[in-house]
């Protein structure tokens, strides 16, 4: 994969990622969270592609809606294409039906040709909604709106955990890294550099194990018992309402759409 | 080995969402409170150690370290790799939403199974034994992983087979690779901190 189209999570800017405010910013976590979810179920069990492109269409227009950053979102459209482009290329050739066109001596089939066509449908209307109404929440919001929703309260402390470190641990990674570069160390295919970043990795973990020993006594030190305090109450706007309005009938034409 | 959404049949992705609840919820009783900051801190470590990207030939490959992980947390990897998906599929567009189930599955499963099959080997006193077994849990954890990916994608329509062959095939290399890396990792922590992967130090060096 070339090197422009990965996002690396070694360069992580957890909530430093700035985004324009939208329309999207002013709803409710919760309601974004339970609608992109609905939204991607029904996605992916629609069979027809009237109702897979007016999928396309909506996950489209929340993208633009939420005035996603356009480069951005366009690097990880492409890196998720980047992941599936075997399979769909594939897929014409190796699904049975009658010869629609052909490759180097290979039938390819329309039906194989549709099929592939389906999946990259629903792939795009899922990521792009995805990224407009739960990518632009903070990872923070995120996690109250899960608890909210009623995720077991671990699952959710492990996320907010994750999401803390996950910076804190780049930072120490990319540390380390440059002492490596610093001694001349590089990359290359052999046994040597496995096993120095096999070194690496586990240098990481104990590094990282024992900081969170001191986090664990941080936290009791403070009190912590298990458990987080939510503080931000969400509510249920007017603007919820309106946008619940225009969206779940769309929801209902997806579905619809299926049974003509 | 991220599977997009769309491309799996319903089945799958209910077989695999079940399994993955499953899953967390074993590791969530597992874990308690006290915990918590543990597991966090190491999930966000293997997420970043997996975007090491090693080359291979003109092309690069990137770790996966489900073996490892495995051996560190044991059943509470599940909820771990639940929510580094999450976090990749939310905020990179990585993988599926749908097929979170599915994806999860296929990491946390084989992961589990080196916790079980290799734990005992990676605290054996003798540093040979032990980067053997870690060697075992890296590349097993991967070929489980890879046939657990072909497996998924041949159940949801055999015009998917001959992408499931190719995607074995092709981590071949990965599966290697891993195996070196987990086995230093492995001898590293002994060295350095034994009890991480339950190793009684008197035990180890007595």
């Amino acid at each position: 994969m070339p090197q422009f189209l990965e996002h690396s999570g070694t360069s992580w800017q957890g909530q430093n990622v700035k985004h324009t405010p939208s329309l999207i910013d002013r709803l409710d976590p919760r309601l974004r969270v339970v609608l992109v979810s609905v939204f991607a179920v029904v996605t992916v069990l629609s069979q027809s592609f009237m109702s897979l492109s007016m999928a396309a269409a909506m996950g489209l227009l929340l993208a633009l809606l939420a005035q996603l950053n356009i480069k951005r979102t366009l690097r990880r459209v492409l890196a998720m294409d980047m992941f599936m482009i075997f399979l769909i290329i594939l897929l014409p050739f190796t699904t049975p039906g009658e010869t629609w066109f052909e490759v180097a001596g290979l039938s390819a089939s329309k039906a194989g040709f549709l099929h592939a066509l389906m999946i990259l449908l629903k792939a795009h209307a899922v990521v792009l909604a995805l990224l407009a109404m739960v990518g632009t929440l903070s990872a923070t919001t995120l996690g109250h709106a899960l608890a909210r929703l009623r995720v077991p309260d671990k699952l959710v402390h492990l996320m907010l955990f994750t999401v803390r470190y996950l910076e804190v641990i780049g930072q120490e990674y990319k540390r380390m890294r440059r002492a490596m570069q610093a001694r001349a160390f590089v990359l290359r295919t052999n046994r040597h550099t496995w096993r120095a970043i096999g070194y690496l990795v586990g240098m990481l973990l104990v590094h990282s194990l024992e900081r969170s020993e001191r986090i664990m006594a941080a936290m009791k030190c403070r009190g912590y018992q298990g458990k987080f305090y939510l503080f931000d109450d969400m509510t249920f706007t007017r603007q919820d309402v309106t946008f619940s309005l225009l969206f779940v009938p769309c929801l209902g034409l997806l579905i619809g759409m299926n049974f003509l | 080995m991220h599977i997009v959404d769309g491309a799996l049949s319903v089945p799958v992705l209910v077989t695999g969402a079940v399994l993955t609840i499953a899953g967390v919820a074993m590791g969530l009783k597992k874990m308690d409170y006290d915990h918590l900051p543990q597991v966090g801190v190491l999930s966000a470590a293997f997420f970043i150690a997996s975007y090491i990207h090693l080359p291979i030939g003109f092309s690069s490959v990137h770790l996966i370290l489900n073996g490892l992980i495995g051996l560190a947390l044991g059943w509470a990897a599940f909820p771990a790799l639940l929510v580094a998906l999450f976090l990749q599929a939310v905020f990179f567009g990585f993988g599926g939403f749908v097929v979170l189930g599915v994806n999860t599955l296929n990491i946390a499963l084989p992961a589990v199974m080196m916790y079980y099959l290799c734990r005992h080997g990676v605290s054996s006193s003798s540093a040979n034994v032990a980067a053997i077994w870690g060697a075992i849990g890296g590349a097993g954890a991967i070929v489980m992983t890879t046939l657990m990916v072909a497996l998924s994608l041949m159940l949801s329509g055999e015009a998917f087979a001959l992408a499931a062959k190719a995607t074995f095939i092709a981590h071949i290399p990965v599966m290697i690779i891993e195996g070196f890396v987990t086995a230093a990792a492995v001898l590293l922590i002994r060295q350095v901190k034994p009890e991480f992967l339950g190793i009684d130090e008197e035990r180890a060096y007595g």
